[in-house]
């Protein structure tokens, strides 16, 4: 008897986690860029309720949207807007997607710390990343051929880029494209020719940003959008949040929360 | 047979057929998003233009640029790994006495220990600034510096299997050289080498597949520009980098996301060949 109770409890113990769990687990998965403020809020708000479970995973924005389409996360983090397509999708499958804005953030163009240049416009910008200015001193700087670098022509960042600088015209060929802001911002520290764009959470010592129409990025000028390169981050979620999902992200645009946003490098919304 | 007997068979019956379940679960949902590319562009299209600009209005799907990527990057590594790979194994088999073979051995096989993203980091942080030095290059993360990363990470695959199937080659055959008058040279260049060819050879090709299938290392040390190279030292986007950056952040079921499965489909054919080769070396040497 004694032997036969044993595996029937183990069953019913491991019946009873998911169950148990369901209204205390918070699955988040999506955008790299929107990662470090959605871990960062997760470990905070379960410092402060310990009974709840949150998971974050990354994985891209596109990735987060069909996590909440396929009900697999909660939340799904994007740096950028949901498609038509992908809205389209999910009522499709009786999913309405919902935004909630957590953040804004500021895409920063970068060079290297030894080139002397200091600001340029949206157009010397375009011009430079459609390949037809191909060296510095055609911009007044010194003479040392332009290396330009993209992002992957499906990261958040590139489309808001594409969008707002390149206006859909091509990034021309040579362009190296890398797949993080990482990768962006170590490769303009040893490339001295280098131009470069990354999120404002990013920005370090070993790069230097410079000004876009005569605007520095920074939280005044990305809050006014006076700085022309800038988004916001949304979490998006099946309908309108509720229960624990509605509790996190108003957790997120508390004072709190927003100033979480802000040491991670980001934006906050007021 | 015994019950015991009975239960190990199924076992062993069931952990085979799982494999086969899983290569053809591989394969089929492979074909299955790769193929629809093709309502959107062409073959012929797709593999010979260079035009890669997959999030365009309109997009361009031309995988050209990326397959000579790959073939480039690729072709580089065979030429820095035949011949150190293969001077490896000719000297830890033929000419190095019993105790410094048995050191030499497993540190060329901890190279092939490392994780890909330890070599990716290398060619990032060190190997790129040191290039752009040395060459006075405008970029560092080129194929050049790929070529030698993926190099480095197919000589323990060549070296150590051209180094099994050279020590499977008779001792009386070297003994017979050397009696004819030939110097330890001539029999390793002239009977040891022509004996093991085969084994040489499929060294060669497992390495070439490692080597196009290698997406890590690529995906950091290449540079990630879609354009046919003019020279070793401009930036190139090989196919699996392609793959690998692009999957994460493309809408499920857009042209893009099947001309990324398209990609996948290209790479397992060529790997599919390449496999198909060492089969048909290995068969021969057989018969």
């Amino acid at each position: 008897m004694k032997f036969k109770i044993l595996p029937i409890l183990t069953v019913l113990a491991l019946l009873a986690v998911p169950a148990f769990g369901q209204s205390n687990r918070l699955t988040i998965a999506g955008s790299t860029t929107v990662l470090p403020i959605a871990q960062a809020a997760a470990e905070a708000y379960m410092d402060l309720h310990p009974e709840i479970n949150i998971s974050v995973r990354g994985g891209g924005s596109s990735v987060g949207i069909a996590s909440v389409m396929t009900g697999t996360a909660n939340i799904g983090n994007a740096s950028r807007h949901v498609k038509t397509k992908e809205l389209a999708t999910a009522r499709e499958n009786g999913i309405e997607l919902y935004e909630n804005i957590v953040a804004n953030d500021g895409i920063a163009v970068v060079v290297n710390p030894s080139n002397t240049i200091n600001g340029l416009t949206t157009a010397q910008l375009k011009s430079i990343y459609a390949g037809e200015v191909q060296n510095w001193k055609e911009l007044g700087g010194t003479n040392k051929p332009i290396v330009i670098i993209s992002r992957d022509t499906s990261s958040g960042t590139f489309e808001v880029f594409n969008k707002l600088v390149m206006k859909n015209v091509p990034v021309a060929a040579s362009a190296l494209k890398l797949a993080s802001n990482n990768a962006v911002a170590s490769t303009i520290s040893n490339t001295p020719g280098s131009i470069g764009y990354v999120g404002l959470g990013y920005l370090n010592d070993s790069v230097k940003a410079i000004t876009i129409d005569k605007v520095m990025p920074t939280k005044k000028t990305i809050q006014s959008k006076e700085y022309p390169i800038a988004r916001t981050l949304q979490m998006y979620t099946n309908d309108e949040p509720t229960g624990l999902t509605k509790k996190f992200i108003d957790f997120i645009l508390s004072t709190e929360g927003q100033k979480i946003v802000e040491e991670q490098g980001f934006i906050s919304l007021n | 047979m015994n019950f015991k007997d009975k239960l190990f068979n199924t076992i062993t019956y069931i952990a085979s057929f799982c494999t086969i379940v899983f290569l053809f679960g591989i394969i089929l949902s492979l074909f299955f998003e790769g193929l629809p590319v093709f309502k959107f562009t062409t073959i012929k299209d797709f593999i010979f233009n260079k035009d890669w600009y997959p999030t365009m209005n309109p997009p361009k799907f031309g995988i050209l640029s990326l397959i000579v990527g790959s073939f480039v990057v690729t072709l580089g590594a065979l030429a820095i790994s035949i011949p150190l790979g293969l001077g490896a194994a000719i000297y830890t088999s033929e000419i190095a006495n019993k105790k410094v073979k048995e050191i030499l051995k497993p540190i060329i096989e901890l190279l092939a220990g490392i994780p890909s993203v330890v070599y990716g980091l290398f060619g990032m942080a060190f190997l790129s600034p040191l290039l752009i030095k040395v060459f006075h290059l405008p970029i560092g993360l080129n194929a050049f510096n790929a070529s030698i990363i993926l190099g480095i990470m197919v000589v323990p695959i060549i070296s150590s299997i051209s180094e099994d199937s050279l020590s499977t080659i008779p001792q009386h055959l070297r003994e017979a050289s050397l009696a004819l008058g030939a110097n330890k040279w001539e029999t390793i260049m002239k009977v040891v080498l022509p004996a093991a060819k085969s084994g040489v050879i499929n060294s060669i090709i497992l390495g070439f597949g490692r080597a196009i299938g290698e997406t890590m290392v690529v995906l950091m040390v290449a540079g990630g520009a879609a354009q046919i190279p003019n020279s070793i030292f401009d930036p190139i986007r090989p196919m699996p980098a392609t793959v690998a950056a692009e999957m994460g952040e493309t809408a499920i079921g857009t042209p893009h996301f099947h001309a990324l499965f398209g990609i996948a489909i290209i790479l397992f054919i060529i790997t599919f060949i390449s496999i198909l080769i060492t089969e048909f070396v290995v068969m021969r040497k057989r018969k």
